[in-house]
């Protein structure tokens, strides 16, 4: 009788978890499945559109027809200036901050303010950086402006992955080289910086990946509706790919015929983030399994 | 030293600025610079506030005493209204006599109010100015309305903004929570290492996808979809727009709550199973609740994201300034607000601090969002110890 129950018990246990495990492995799937269908449908529908004349032509005829070349440039100039900006403060921070503070308050405060700049939604960078570099600092609608606002946006990122990247460098090579009679200088700059240099070039990646994408900073600091021609100065406005993508979809002059354009843009774009990502996790592999090597 | 306080600089900067234009709001007067309201000398009131201005040229209010005047009715008068009472001829070619005959028409009629440009005062006015009562912290967080530009005066109430954009977040949570966390689950706990691998960088590519493609997927996917299921006018609406921030939002929850499931300690998931538990009854009963507070933050940081997304919401929501009834109306947030609305003002004016201040409050909410989390992990590490 005893026994009846509880064989009923344990299948009614087995039954639980099976039916659980089965809806949690379908959302999971259920999630992965999104993912897929936003890639494939606009890459399905860009590749119509996108070719050589796509990306090297200026665009024509109320961005209906014609390329998207000047959008391009001006992320690439977008995207370079912020990490000429970012990187190497984001990097020197981090190194400070994991190398030579010590754990206290000053380190806490530190960490707290990096969070809640990572936290602040890139709307308000964008007003910021209209209020600071456009207005007070008369940039004026500019690649600098745009730049130092995408820069500052990417700077918690930076700082953070440098720092993950600083941490797991082992202990026991800083102790070696300090043994040696090395500086702490030196420590870091022979020792602890080429250990976590691919690491750091993910971070890297990954803020490029981020930055390229973003809208709302440049909305106010930067970007141009409509410019056939290429930036010549940092002080020149310039189009941006994610600026261009949501002016042709919402508010173009021909919202149905430039369609195909927007279709073609939004491909470019995420191609660029997949390209981000796929050579950041490759760094992150290859490097990884070579430092376990040494 | 110094590049690792520039984050900490950074936040103290875009305080200072944000706040320094945001508070200059209380600081104007809601009706366009150059422009007065007047009324007859024989009215008995001095000031008036900018929902009364619009009530009454709504014709919402239509006699004076509803505002503590003269049990009158109200006569509205613009300035182009001036042609009723006097020829061209009059008024003269270059309006030179202008001042002199809106004085006039003031003066004759006892319930007048006008609005009109302040060039056009004459010298010798013998009407009366109103003093327009500056916009107040309880008028601007509880005011229903949000018309920035309208004419006599600007209606800069945020509470169908603060409403709508919590309104498509909690939209957003509420989906996103449960798949999130089922996630979570499965990745942390059920699918073996060779599907996790796989997994988790295609949520992080679910993360690096740019927030206008979403908001381009949603115009052209989610959009007529809603607006065919439900049979709709316009597909732009509320739950277009918690759809796409609850995708947005579910890498930020997967990632922390499976980062916070897997540091269960071992040894507690043994002991449970040692116990004779299954491993879906370890997960419920030991592993979700050691891990509340981490897949707390998750949720909340979740939150966070939602509020501060911009161009998704912005392309998806049909931005109707509006309190949202139902989540099948087009709603409008703060981040969506600043965004639409900033490019059309003039710098320094009423609107622009208008959106400084909308940013302020973004900023506001943010920080609580990001301390609250802390608080959250921090009180975690004092349970541990």
């Amino acid at each position: 009788m005893t026994k009846t129950k509880e064989t009923k018990l344990a299948r009614s246990k087995q039954l639980n978890q099976a039916i659980a495990f089965t809806i949690f492995r379908l959302l999971s799937y259920f999630i992965v499945a999104i993912l897929f269908i936003i890639l494939t449908f606009i890459i399905m529908k860009g590749v119509k559109v996108v070719n050589w004349n796509f990306i090297t032509q200026m665009p024509e005829e109320g961005m209906t027809k014609g390329g998207i070349y000047p959008a391009i440039i001006g992320t690439l100039c977008l995207v370079a200036g912020s990490m000429i900006f970012a990187f190497p403060i984001g990097v020197l921070a981090a190194i400070y901050m994991n190398e030579y503070v010590k754990d206290g308050i000053a380190k806490r405060i530190i960490k707290q303010m990096t969070n809640n700049l990572a936290g602040i939604p890139s709307i308000v960078f964008g007003l910021f950086g209209m209020s600071l570099f456009v207005n007070k600092l008369h940039f004026g609608d500019s690649i600098l402006a745009g730049s130092l606002t995408l820069g500052l946006l990417a700077l918690p990122v930076v700082i953070r992955t440098t720092e993950e990247a600083l941490k797991a460098v082992d202990n026991t090579f800083r102790q070696a080289s300090l043994g040696l009679g090395a500086t702490k200088w030196q420590t870091i700059r022979k020792v602890v910086l080429p250990i976590s240099f691919p690491n750091i070039i993910t971070g890297l990646i990954l803020s490029i990946g981020r930055v390229s994408g973003e809208t709302a900073p440049i909305l106010f600091t930067v970007a141009a509706y409509f410019l056939p021609k290429l930036p010549t100065s940092i002080f020149d406005q310039a189009m941006a790919l994610p600026y261009h993508l949501y002016v042709i979809s919402t508010s173009g002059t021909n919202i149905e015929e430039s369609r195909p354009i927007a279709y073609g843009t939004a491909m470019v774009l995420i191609i660029i983030v997949l390209i981000a990502n796929l050579l950041a996790n490759g760094l992150r592999k290859y490097f990884g399994n070579k430092v376990k090597m040494n | 030293m110094l590049s690792s306080s520039i984050t900490t600089l950074t936040v103290i900067l875009i305080v200072i600025f944000l706040f320094k234009e945001g508070l200059g709001v209380f600081d104007q007067k809601p009706v366009e610079n150059g422009y007065i309201i007047a009324v007859n000398k024989a009215n008995p009131l001095n000031e008036i506030s900018s929902a009364q201005i619009k009530n009454l040229y709504d014709q919402k209010i239509t006699r004076w005493n509803e505002i503590g005047g003269k049990p009158d009715s109200v006569f509205l008068f613009r300035m182009e209204d001036i042609s009723n009472f006097y020829s061209e001829d009059q008024i003269g070619s270059n309006f030179e006599n202008l001042p002199k005959c809106l004085s006039r028409v003031i003066d004759s009629i006892p319930n007048i109010i006008a609005f009109f440009p302040e060039k056009y005062l004459d010298k010798n006015f013998k009407g009366k100015q109103l003093e327009v009562e500056k916009i107040t912290f309880s008028q601007f967080f509880t005011g229903k309305e949000w018309f920035p530009t309208a004419q006599p005066a600007a209606q800069l109430g945020v509470l169908p903004l603060i409403l709508g954009t919590l309104w498509v977040s909690l939209g957003a949570i509420l989906l996103a929570l449960p798949l999130g966390l089922a996630a979570a689950v499965y990745m942390s706990e059920i699918a073996d290492d060779r599907i996790r691998r796989v997994m988790k960088p295609l949520i992080e590519l679910l993360a690096g996808i740019p927030s206008v493609v979403y908001g381009f997927f949603g115009l052209v996917i989610i959009v007529p979809l809603i607006q065919k299921t439900f049979e709709l006018p316009v597909g732009e609406t509320g739950l277009a727009g918690s759809i796409i921030l609850g995708i947005m939002a579910l890498p930020t929850i997967i990632t922390i709550s499976e980062d916070a499931m897997r540091n269960t300690p071992r040894a507690m998931k043994e002991a449970s199973l040692a116990l004779g538990a299954s491993k879906w009854q370890t997960i419920y009963k030991v592993v979700v609740p050691y891990s509340i507070s981490g897949i707390s933050a998750g949720a909340i940081l979740g939150i966070g994201r939602a509020i501060g997304e911009t161009m998704a919401v912005l392309m998806v929501t049909g931005n109707a300034a509006v309190i949202p009834h139902s989540i099948l109306a087009p709603v409008r947030t703060i981040p969506a607000t600043i965004a639409a609305e900033l490019g059309e003002t003039s710098n320094g004016g009423l609107h622009y601090k208008a959106l400084f201040a909308l940013g302020c409050i973004l900023f506001l909410i943010t920080l609580f969002i990001n301390l609250s989390v802390e608080y959250i992990s921090n009180r975690k590490k004092h349970n541990q110890s």
